[in-house]
Parts: structure tokens; C-alpha cells; sequence
């Protein structure tokens, strides 16, 4: 009996939301010092611990790891029109 | 050995709840239902009731946490009534929409404004829609009772049961009552097994943002859920009856329907006050009989249209107002569920309302006026 409106998570259970975006993150890795906020804050879990690789297909281009970033190192450059 | 007590209905539903082996409760204190609670907490404290008491700061708090418990996988339950019903109504949607199985009694009280403390049916009429099973019974024994299988019913329909027993007039009011032997309360109720629980080792979320197309199947599996659970009621009853040989169940009670003309309708305490009336119209020449419903919802349609033979006259008496409507809540639902069915007459009589005292005299008075055609008087106390 499946009775209860239960959800567990799953990767692109929205649909590739990276389609969703205006604006996409950027990181220079010269002025990153591994702080690892970007990696909290990012609401969507795209940013891999590791190799702090952003993964596009699902970035909705919220920019809150830029906005936490103390050293300024991911800017938000506006996307092409035709991606 | 059972034990033969005399109760309180507030005491007899706290003893409910140590016979059930509750696990948690939640609660928050308000008149006539505190005694409830104050005796469940007492339990806890003395180690007679292994059960954890969360003392909430209010009702919808209170909710909040017993939908969280049973989501975990505990067995549940909590006491209110009148104001402390209406500020759970929120969560009362969550709970039952969410198909969380529980056990909330609720002491009928009038709801504000003016302030009242004593009996109406307001508060719980008023949570008609919010996908709740709700009971409404006539005596101590039957509070009893009536929580136990209401864990049953519960666990079996995957819905929460709300029991509704009159404010002072059964909550504070003693009565003789038996208590079963634990083990016979064990082998009629053994420990709850949810189909699903909450898990930090599987980490879900429940109830969560749902497309459109996703949300009506569930909201239609809902009331496929309250049409299903009908049959549970009779089946709570039977297989209750087997192991503690007391008999309190079914949707509708009857009595002298047989050969009855004229059947008062009536819930809780009322309605067996309503058997007297019944005695007496009878003595006065009138084939009364009396239909108590215990189940208002899911709503008894399919057998108050058995019960009742075409042509008969239907007079409902009852504690509540269906504002704007000119009538009561009860009788504009038994006229919808009689529609087209059966030529049946209803009469309507708002009475008892914010505690005033219901006699059996008055009532068959009420029931001669509305059969004879006298226009109906219900904004005019006793």
C-alpha cells in the first residue's frame, strides 16, 4: 500500500535545471583558497567537494556561491544567447 | 482480572491510552480535556506508562509533533477540545491528507465568542474536511473503548481518528467502567507497524512541493481511503467484542427502529438521553425510535438510507450551527445523503447549544413540535 506522499532525492528529479540559467558562475582557481563556502552554500550540491567543478547541467545560476565567496574568486558572466 | 472502576471520561481516556501502549504524546492543557493529559502525564512520571510527554507551548505545536512522532513510526496520541481544536486545524490537514495514523480525543466544547466552557459540537464539525475519521460516543465505557479500536481503525485505514465525548457531561461526569486484563487489550491491539518511516540511514521528505498531476491522485486517494474505512468500524467492533466480550461499535447505533415511524437522529451524549424520549413518545401514542450516529465521518450515507423506510419522518436534533445555512450541519448532510434515495422528511432542531442542558422531555417535546409542523425555534434557548 503506497499511501504516503513521500519523496527521497535523486539527481535530476526537476529536469536539467541548468536550462534555467541567466548567468553562470565562473571560479578562478588563482584567487581560491579552498575555503570550501562556495561548496556549502550552493543550495543544489553542484560544486564536487573535491575538485570544486561545477556541474553545469544542473547549475540553476543562482549565484549564491559567488555572493558567499570571501575572496571573489567565482564571478557570474552572463550566458550566451544561443546556450 | 479485569477491574471494575468508576471514571471520570477524561480518566477512562487516559487509561485508553496506557492500555493501547502509547508511545508518544503531545499535548497542550485546555478545559474539559485537561485531566486527560494531566493523568497521562502523571502515568509517565510514576513509570506506569512508558511513554514520552512532550508538554508543547500550544496546540498546533502540539499536532505538529504528534505528526513528526507518528511519521517516525510511533504510536500516537493527544486530548483537546474547543479552541485548541481550531488552532490545530492546520496540522489537522497535514496529519490526515498525510495519511498519519493517530488518536486525538477531543472534549466537546462551544467555541468563542462569547467565551463558553460547556458542551456543543462547534469544534469538531467545524473539522469536517480535514480527511479525520471522527467518532462521537455516549458513554465513559464507550470513551474506552472506543480509543483502543480507534488505534485499530487507524493503523488499518492509514487516517488519524478523532474520538469527540461531550464536555463535562461525559468528561467529568464518573461512571462504572471494566478495564480488560493488558494481555486481552495486547492481543486485540499489537504493536503498530508502519508501512514507512522517517530514516536518517534513507534520507525523504514527506508531503513535499507535488506537480499537479501527482497532488489530485493523492487527494482523490484520500477520500477513496475515508469510503474504504466504513467496513473497518463493524470489523474494530467484532474483533474487539471477541477478546474483551463488550460490544461498542458500527457507524449508526439503533434503538426501537424496528417498527419506528419517526427516528430521532441525534450524536453523543444526546442521542442516548434521546432513547428516554423515544420510551416516552412512544408512551404517547408516537412509533419513536432513535439513531445514534457514532461515525460522522467517513459519513454513514449507504446505511442511514437502509435504516430509514420511505415515508418515514427524520427529526435531527443537534448541538451545532451550519451558519447562513438556516439549519444544523447534520441535517443538511443526512438530507444530501438521502437525496434521491428515499422520500424521507427531515426535520431540524439546533438545541444544546454551549451546554444547555438537554432533558429527555424537552427533546421529545422538540421532536412532537417538528413533526407536527411548528416552525422550528432553535435561536430560542430551552
Amino acid at each position: 500500500m503506497n499511501v504516503h506522499p513521500i519523496s527521497f532525492p535523486q539527481k535530476g528529479v526537476s529536469g536539467q535545471t541548468g536550462s534555467w540559467r541567466l548567468e553562470r558562475p565562473v571560479l578562478n582557481k588563482d584567487l581560491c583558497t579552498s575555503c570550501l563556502f562556495c561548496w556549502v552554500f550552493c543550495p543544489e550540491a553542484v560544486i564536487d567537494k573535491a575538485s570544486l567543478a561545477i556541474d553545469y547541467t544542473y547549475c540553476k545560476g543562482c549565484g549564491i556561491c559567488a555572493a558567499e565567496c570571501p575572496t571573489q574568486a567565482i564571478v557570474m558572466e552572463k550566458e550566451a544567447a544561443s546556450s | 482480572m479485569s477491574e471494575r472502576l468508576l471514571e471520570t471520561g477524561c480518566h477512562a481516556a487516559a487509561l485508553a491510552v496506557r492500555s493501547a501502549r502509547v508511545d508518544v504524546v503531545a499535548a497542550y492543557p485546555i478545559t474539559p480535556q485537561s485531566s486527560v493529559v494531566e493523568t497521562v502525564a502523571a502515568m509517565v512520571e510514576e513509570g506506569t506508562l512508558d511513554c514520552r510527554f512532550l508538554p508543547v507551548e500550544g496546540e498546533h505545536s502540539a499536532m505538529a509533533a504528534c505528526a513528526g512522532a507518528i511519521a517516525a513510526g510511533a504510536r500516537v496520541f493527544t486530548a483537546t477540545a474547543s479552541q485548541g481544536l481550531l488552532y490545530m486545524h492546520e496540522v489537522l490537514h497535514l496529519v490526515g491528507g498525510g495519511r498519519l495514523p493517530m488518536v486525538m480525543a477531543n472534549v466537546n466544547r462551544a467555541v468563542f465568542p462569547p467565551w463558553a466552557l460547556l458542551v456543543d459540537h462547534q469544534d469538531s464539525l467545524s473539522q469536517r474536511d480535514t480527511a479525520w475519521l471522527q467518532m462521537y460516543v455516549a458513554s465513559v465505557q464507550e470513551i474506552y473503548n472506543a480509543i483502543i479500536q480507534g488505534f485499530w481503525i487507524a493503523e488499518a485505514a492509514q487516517l488519524p481518528v478523532m474520538v469527540n465525548f461531550d464536555g463535562f457531561v461525559l468528561s467529568h461526569c464518573a461512571s462504572g467502567i471494566v478495564v480488560p486484563d493488558q494481555e486481552v487489550i495486547d492481543a486485540f491491539l499489537p504493536p503498530y507497524q508502519p508501512l514507512w518511516r522517517l530514516d536518517p540511514a534513507q534520507p525523504s521528505s514527506y508531503a513535499n512541493v507535488t506537480a499537479t498531476e501527482y497532488y489530485g491522485k493523492h487527494r482523490a486517494s484520500i477520500q477513496r481511503a475515508q469510503e474504504e474505512a466504513k467496513p473497518l468500524f463493524a470489523e474494530a467492533a467484532a474483533l474487539y467484542r471477541d477478546h474483551t466480550g463488550m460490544w461498542d461499535g458500527d457507524l449508526l447505533e439503533l434503538y426501537r427502529t424496528e417498527d419506528a415511524e419517526v427516528f430521532v437522529v441525534a450524536m453523543g451524549s444526546m442521542a442516548a438521553e434521546a432513547k428516554l424520549s423515544a420510551d416516552a413518545l412512544r408512551e404517547r401514542g408516537t412509533k419513536a425510535g432513535v439513531i445514534r450516529i457514532r461515525v460522522y465521518r467517513p459519513f454513514p450515507a449507504e446505511a442511514l438510507v437502509e435504516v430509514l423506510p420511505e415515508g418515514a419522518a427524520a427529526v435531527v436534533l443537534e448541538r451545532n450551527y451550519s451558519f447562513g445555512m438556516n439549519s444544523g450541519i447534520l441535517a443538511v448532510e443526512l438530507k444530501a445523503a438521502l437525496y434521491g434515495q428515499k422520500n424521507i422528511r427531515v426535520f431540524d432542531r439546533v438545541m444544546g447549544i454551549g451546554g444547555e442542558d438537554l432533558t429527555w422531555e424537552y427533546m421529545a417535546r422538540m421532536v412532537e413540535d417538528a413533526v407536527q409542523g411548528k416552525e422550528a425555534t432553535s435561536w430560542q434557548p430551552a
